[in-house]
């Protein structure tokens, strides 16, 4: 349903365009013979729904396209561009998690303690700073001042895996930290809710020692809730992936999205915006996935 | 994320006594709303008589004195066609706190209309209207922005309209809610009974009393707004040039950050910092004194 959406607000979005392609790449002064030319050639002078049909099935099948800008197929392009974002998604995502839950678990364990007031606020403040601001101020803490880290995340040619990395680690922590405060805020009100229930004190009563009450009972239940929302963060790391690209100049999904957009490349714009549909689709997936195999009361097909 | 409260009756019954009063008095002990507020207010006083105090104009170019590092002339330094630092920050203040609120405000009137109509007619309406809601949530507000904005043309009004529509969802999702829980009490079957149309039940009884959560969507949806609003001013696709806004500010000055330039988009990025921690401070102390 939301890729439906998604698909007919991106399509309508390309044609509402103010002035036609045709007139949009061949400039103010083209004959407009010609541009009715290029319309035709391009397609965009059928009616909408053939176009749309013609567009989505196409899309379907692989075929995402033509770049009205580089005159080439748009799919390698869309799908470099992927893989980069996942490159730094995977970083930012492998480094808040972990530290994530061990914060809010960290923060649950000393309630109401001054650590617990700490990651709270700290979490609570880096989170609603915009990705440009925190990424300014970063790169200008370990980039500019301290010389680091590289403040662009273009590595050069032939970079191996570990210089990848650490090419990524400035533009990925301003993504961490947008994350971390709402990682850490759900997994510790899981852990403040599951360390009150009913099975913590049997579990307790029943003489377990506290670190196996608190691997085997309690976290397991505490951290439902965060998955949910680690996958739901998925749709806004998307966002936050266009303006850290943006100001890291990293080619990955959300600056191809971006450039395409100011350079009014449709069948670029469509199909990067549809991708990211798409990977969203799937994490909410994986997430509905993992849910089930942590709670077994859900799992699906289970006999009642 | 977004808490949902419902009226309690206690609260009805202390409406004579002024839940408005007790409201702003917890409001006035509660330290997070006060710090909030003081930095907002801070801004909002910038925003409006800015120019009176900042030392130099903010758009006077001075190439003479381009990318001064800041002194006791220049505070802040001079940008890259050398005006003063200083007194863009100050200036800067007055777009977003246009844009933020009047975006904020579309997405309450639009949400809590849409939330009343879907709360209280239920069924059909209801079903078709929430599904569709969700799915426009799932979409990234950059992404929704980007697509309206390259397909409108970039414009305060265009910024506007994206936030508020984008936001006016989640507002609804929680004036819904409470609207549930609302429309099971007495005053509204007594309402039904006396056969006052859907429009009057919905906006003259319910209404009033689903305010509070209402009020603290609104400020938390604020702290988003700006967040929204300085991000897409960054990307080049919110408020324009000459503006001395901060997010724009800093989008034009940052490619020169390797070389040192470090006052150009530090004052701004911490401006930003302040402004957003401030109102989502005093949101917290709105949601605090609403629940208490």
């Amino acid at each position: 349903m939301t890729l439906f959406l998604l698909s007919v607000m991106v399509f309508l979005g390309g044609q509402v365009l103010p002035g036609n392609v045709g007139r949009a790449i061949l400039g103010p002064f083209a004959d407009q013979r010609a541009v009715d030319a290029l319309n035709h050639s391009l397609g965009v002078d059928r009616p909408l729904l053939t176009q749309y049909w013609s567009w989505i099935s196409n899309f379907v099948q692989g075929d995402m396209g033509t770049s009205y800008i580089f005159r080439s197929p748009v799919a390698p392009f869309v799908i470099d561009a992927l893989g980069n974002s996942l490159k730094l998604a995977a970083v930012a995502f492998v480094l808040v998690v972990p530290i994530g839950i061990l914060g809010g678990v960290v923060a649950a364990l000393n309630l109401n303690r001054p650590l617990d007031r700490i990651i709270s606020l700290g979490g609570l403040s880096v989170t609603v700073l915009p990705e440009f601001v925190t990424g300014i101020i970063l790169i200008l803490i370990f980039g500019v001042w301290l010389r680091w880290l590289p403040i662009s995340a273009a590595w050069p040619k032939d970079a191996g895996f570990f210089t990848q990395l650490y090419y990524l680690i400035l533009p990925s922590l301003p993504l961490f930290l947008v994350l971390f405060g709402y990682i850490a805020r759900m997994a510790r009100s899981g852990m403040i809710e599951a360390l009150d229930s009913d099975y913590t004190r049997t579990a307790v009563l029943k003489g377990l020692p506290w670190r196996t009450v608190i691997w085997r009972h309690v976290l397991r239940n505490a951290l439902m809730p965060t998955i949910t929302v680690i996958a739901t963060q998925t749709g806004y790391l998307i966002g936050g992936l266009v303006v850290i690209e943006t100001l890291f100049r990293y080619q990955g999904i959300g600056s191809l999205i971006f450039t395409a957009a100011r350079g009014k490349d449709f069948p670029m714009l469509e199909s990067g915006i549809l991708t990211i549909g798409i990977v969203y689709a799937v994490a909410t997936l994986v997430a509905d996935f993992l849910y089930s195999v942590l709670n077994p009361r859900i799992r699906l097909g289970s006999d009642q | 994320m977004s808490a949902v409260q419902t009226t309690s009756p206690a609260q009805d019954d202390t409406r004579r006594r002024g839940p408005l009063a007790e409201v702003l008095f917890s409001l006035l002990r509660s330290r997070t709303f006060l710090v909030g507020i003081a930095i907002v207010l801070f801004w909002v006083v910038c925003a409006l008589f800015g120019e009176h105090f900042a030392p130099y104009d903010p758009l006077a170019d001075d190439i003479i004195n381009a990318l001064a590092p800041p002194s006791g002339e220049h505070w802040f330094g001079t940008d890259q066609i050398g005006r003063d630092v200083f007194s863009r920050v100050i200036v800067g203040s007055r777009d977003i706190l246009t844009v933020a609120p009047l975006a904020t405000l579309l997405a309450t009137v639009a949400g809590t209309a849409l939330g009343l109509t879907t709360g209280y007619f239920r069924g059909l309406v209801d079903d078709v209207v929430s599904r569709i809601l969700e799915a426009f949530m799932a979409i990234p507000v950059v992404i929704v922005a980007l697509l309206a904005i390259v397909a409108l043309g970039t414009s305060k009004t265009t910024v506007i309209v994206v936030i508020g529509l984008s936001f006016a969802p989640i507002i609804a999702r929680t004036v819904r809610s409470a609207v549930l829980a609302e429309r099971e009490l007495d005053y509204v079957a007594a309402a039904q009974l006396r056969h006052e149309s859907a429009f009057h039940t919905m906006f003259v009884e319910i209404l009033p009393n689903i305010i509070p959560p209402i009020l603290v969507e609104t400020t938390v949806r604020l702290g988003y707004a700006i967040f929204a609003v300085a991000t897409l001013s960054f990307m080049g696709f919110g408020i324009q040039p000459p503006s001395p806004d901060w997010g724009l500010s800093i989008s034009s000055n940052y490619g020169m950050i390797g070389g040192g330039f470090w006052w150009t988009v530090l004052f701004d990025a911490l401006a930003i910092a302040s402004l957003v921690i401030g109102v989502n401070l005093a949101a917290d102390g709105v949601h605090g004194a609403f629940n208490d």
